[in-house]
């Protein structure tokens, strides 16, 4: 009755994709809600200004990205979704209280334009969310990644709804999402900036969050060992882990160095490898499984029909999606003759 | 509060309260869409100004509505995981659609809100009518979904597991054609008459203001159609729930007696002990005839059902009477304007239609909660109608009130917020005097 690994395995890589993307724009617009929230020196006003105007036209259309997510799983892999709606209930409702308030606080503050007190108040809210909301993320990564999402009938709150989740490696992996996250939104954000100095406040940043990204990398790699041995096991035996891994590190190393020598669209270019790279390696630790150790790709997979057919809306989708999304950036991300902090409208 | 109550409560505070944001974005892009397309033919600023304003008044909407849905898509998994491990390969097909049509509507919406300087006129304009489009053809995919779950299809049993499953088919179920059209109407008169109502509460206080009055025109020229053919609509959605869902139509209309001749009940307050609706206006064999066309044709009562596969009988029977009522209102109201403007008449100036007018404004949104709540009140005890109770779709998660709690707090506050920005929006609405002296609904004059 289920569909047969490739056509499940095709279907799971273009969530892959999707989410990748997600972490590449949505990500990235957490990041700047947290240089926003960070934002500091004599230039403080222009860092927020230069935030909000990158994220401003297209931060709705980034955030469909997670819908696509969600929407794929559900469809194409209803266990899979059920399972992780039912023990990850905690982490993904307080992250949708955080996407609530970001998108909400971001769209209340580009509105009332007018009170000063207000506009602080909403700026720290949409910070704080921003903050707050991929680090939930990341520790729903981390838990799906440990494989304790089990559901025992019976179980007492705690052991069965709370600490699953809750563990040093999905916190490490919590922090290590949002210091990826600040270290995209840093290095766009030198190509946005329309001057120096303020390029150079985000050089500082990007190097910053690049520095934080490698201790919490390590420290997330430590903790694997004990908390996620699959995974670690993975890492240290597979063919295709040490290419990946050596790829993944020369990212890395790329993009600081190309900051270094303010060589900035090699540094955009090598911080989006090492995080597709970071997300498509997780993915690969983990295949066969979708939420390991009881589901994998095959046991969730939705019938075949299904899967057939929404393969076809992803192909007639694509057509339509990809020529307006490269539209939407042509008209917003034209360099530096784009951006004009007093451009407001009306 | 038990679990189940608190999930169902945050599901249905959930989606009463993105449904608002949902059907405004769908009708004011037709709004600013039909604005601009005004000021590009006649050349009048004012319609540019309004188009603006409307664009800049919905910003927030817009932005409520995307979090508030991605909550909802999320909740369906986090309320009733049991539904959707049962139901997700069956209906996830039109949810795949409207992700694209999600898309599609927030890239336009970024290029239409933030581009009026940097896309040309013309392609400003296109990017309105595709963000009109993709948000109604969001609306038209998640009700086909729920829909289904009316009129459940594309599949088969075998020990209680869905078989042989046809997501097209499900997709093509019997409910579907008569709620989306439903629905997608109800956006437009909801929409329609709100913003209407505003600028006519307006217009009563200066009935002179040029702003106002292409303001009111543009409204109408959507709000006026939508209603008129809203009732004769919901007459198709009433037939096809008394094929499909006898305990709905049942309790909708207070049905407790199987009868041949049923009378149509206005009013009246079921009483499920004696198992009688007192105190209605009935009128003989009225709801025989409009529910199956035929004055004597047999109305199935509640009694013919299970006492457990009851739904809550005066909750429904309450909403359905309001959404007629008010329906019915806003269709008189805009037949009364419809005669009055093609008989180029001074709409403005005639204050009791002004007031008329004024007084719908919330009747749309009202009206569609009171729908929702038959649809989906309606439905129980089933979240699938006949296949699934909603009591075996809950989470076993435990204690529920918490977000129910939280969540209702959280947007208790958001809408105290966007009420309090749209009224000052309002309130900075221009000063213009018009200064022609003869200007009608159809043919408005320039400056
Ligand atoms: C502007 C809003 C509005 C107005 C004026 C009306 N309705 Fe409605 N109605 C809705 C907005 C709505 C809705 C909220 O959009 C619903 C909920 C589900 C659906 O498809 O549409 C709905 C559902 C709904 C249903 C239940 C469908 C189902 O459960 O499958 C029926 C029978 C009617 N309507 C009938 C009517 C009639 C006879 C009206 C006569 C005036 C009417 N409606 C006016
Ligand atoms: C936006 C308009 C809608 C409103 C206002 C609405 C309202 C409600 C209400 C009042 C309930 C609780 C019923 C009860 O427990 O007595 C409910 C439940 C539910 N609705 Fe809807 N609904 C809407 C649309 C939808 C759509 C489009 C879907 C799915 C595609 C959906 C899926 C559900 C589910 C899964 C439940 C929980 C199970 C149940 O109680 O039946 N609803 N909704
Ligand atoms: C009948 C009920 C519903 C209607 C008519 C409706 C319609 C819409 C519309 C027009 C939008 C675009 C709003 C905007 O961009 O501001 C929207 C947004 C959204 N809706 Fe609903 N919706 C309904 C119920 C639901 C349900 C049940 C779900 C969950 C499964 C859902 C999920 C979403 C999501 C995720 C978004 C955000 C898209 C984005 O990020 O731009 N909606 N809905």
């Amino acid at each position: 009755m289920s569909a047969p690994l490739a056509l499940a395995t095709i279907v799971a890589a273009l969530m892959l994709v999707s989410l990748t993307a997600y972490a590449l724009s949505g990500g990235a617009d957490f990041g700047g809600g947290v240089w926003d929230f960070l934002a500091s020196g004599p230039r403080r006003a222009q860092q927020r200004a230069l935030i909000s105007h990158a994220i401003g036209p297209i931060w709705e259309a980034n955030h469909v990205w997670l819908i696509i997510v969600v929407v794929l799983l559900f469809t194409c892999f209803p266990p899979a979704f059920a399972l992780l709606a039912i023990t990850l209930h905690i982490p993904l409702a307080l992250m949708l209280i955080g996407i609530v308030l970001r998108g909400s606080a971001f769209a209340f503050r580009t509105y009332d334009s007018h009170q000063d007190g207000a506009q602080r108040r909403w700026g720290r809210t949409f910070a704080i969310a921003s903050t707050a909301t991929p680090v939930l993320l990341g520790i729903c990564i981390g838990a799906i990644t440990e494989g304790r999402l089990v559901i025992v009938p019976g179980e007492p709150f705690l052991s069965g709804f709370v600490m699953p989740w809750l563990t040093p490696f999905t916190i490490g992996v919590g922090v290590f999402a949002l210091a990826l996250f600040a270290f995209l939104a840093a290095v766009y954000l030198t190509m946005d900036a329309p001057d120096e100095p303020l390029r150079e406040d985000f050089r500082v940043r990007a190097l910053i969050a690049a520095a934080a990204v490698f201790v919490a990398a390590f420290g997330v790699l430590l903790l694997a060992q004990r908390a996620a041995p699959r995974m670690h096991a993975w890492l240290t035996t597979s063919i295709w882990a040490l290419p990946l891994q050596v790829a993944t590190a020369l990212a890395a190393l790329t993009a600081i160095w190309a900051l270094w020598a303010r060589r900035y669209p090699l540094a955009r270019f090598a911080a989006v490898a090492q995080v597709t790279l970071i997300l498509w390696g997780w993915a690969l630790a983990l295949y066969p499984y979708i939420v390991p150790p009881t589901l994998t790709l095959e046991q969730a997979a939705a019938p075949a029909i299904t899967l057939r057919l929404v393969l076809w809306a992803l192909a007639i989708g694509a057509v339509v999606l990809f020529p307006s999304l490269y539209y939407l950036f042509r008209v917003f991300k034209r360099g530096e003759e784009a951006f004009d902090p007093l451009d407001r409208e009306e | 509060m038990s679990d189940l109550l608190a999930a169902r409560s945050q599901m249905a505070m959930s989606l009463a309260f993105h449904i608002i944001f949902a059907m405004i974005a769908i009708g004011m892009p037709l709004l600013m869409v039909l604005a601009e397309y005004r000021w590009r033919r006649t050349g009048d600023g004012i319609y540019l100004d309004l188009a603006k304003r409307w664009a800049k008044g919905s910003a927030i909407l817009f932005a409520v509505g995307a979090v508030s849905g991605t909550v909802l898509s999320f909740e369906l998994g986090l309320l009733w995981p049991g539904f959707m491990r049962y139901a997700g390969a069956i209906i996830g097909m039109p949810f795949s659609l409207e992700g694209f049509a999600f898309f599609t509507e927030a890239i336009f919406l970024g290029v239409y809100l933030y581009g009026w300087n940097r896309v040309s006129p013309r392609a400003h304009l296109l990017a309105g009518v595709v963000v009109a489009l993709s948000g109604a053809a969001s609306a038209i995919f998640v009700v086909i979904a729920n829909a289904w779950m009316n009129a459940p299809t594309g599949f088969q049993l075998v020990n209680g597991q869905p078989v042989n499953i046809d997501p097209i088919a499900a997709m093509r179920n019997a409910a579907a054609l008569p709620e989306v059209v439903h629905m997608v109407l109800a956006a437009y008169a909801a929409t329609g008459f709100a913003v209407a109502g505003v600028h006519a509460a307006l217009l009563l206080r200066n009935p002179a203001n040029a702003f106002h009055r292409r303001a009111l025109s543009v409204a109408l020229i959507m709000a006026v159609p939508a209603a008129i053919v809203q009732p004769f609509s919901g007459d198709i959605n009433a037939r096809a729930v008394a094929e499909q869902q006898p305990s709905k139509l049942a309790a909708m209309e207070g049905q407790f007696r199987t009868e041949a001749g049923a009378p149509l009940r206005i009013g009246g307050v079921p009483d499920v002990a004696e198992r009688e609706t007192r105190y209605a206006i009935e009128i003989p064999r009225g709801l025989s005839l409009l529910a199956f066309h035929d004055p004597n044709a047999v109305v199935t009562g509640l009694e013919a059902f299970p006492r457990r596969d009851w739904p809550p009988v005066l909750p429904v029977h309450a909403s359905f009477q309001i959404m007629v009522a008010l329906g019915t209102y806003m269709a008189l109201v805009a037949i009364w304007a419809l005669v009055l403007g093609l008989r180029k008449r001074d709409l403005a100036s005639n204050r009791w239609l002004m007031r008329a007018i004024a007084i719908a404004a919330p009747f749309g949104f009202i009206a569609t909660e009171a729908g929702w709540t038959v649809t989906e009140v309606g439905r129980q005890p089933w979240v699938i109608y006949g296949v699934m109770r909603t009591a075996d779709a809950v989470t076993p998660m435990p204690g529920l009130i918490v977000p129910f709690l939280v969540f209702t707090a959280l947007y208790l506050f958001l809408a105290a917020i966007v009420i309090w920005l749209l009224a000052h929006h309002i309130g900075a609405s221009p000063d213009i005097i018009e200064r022609t002296r003869r200007v009608g609904l159809v043919e408005e004059a320039g400056p």
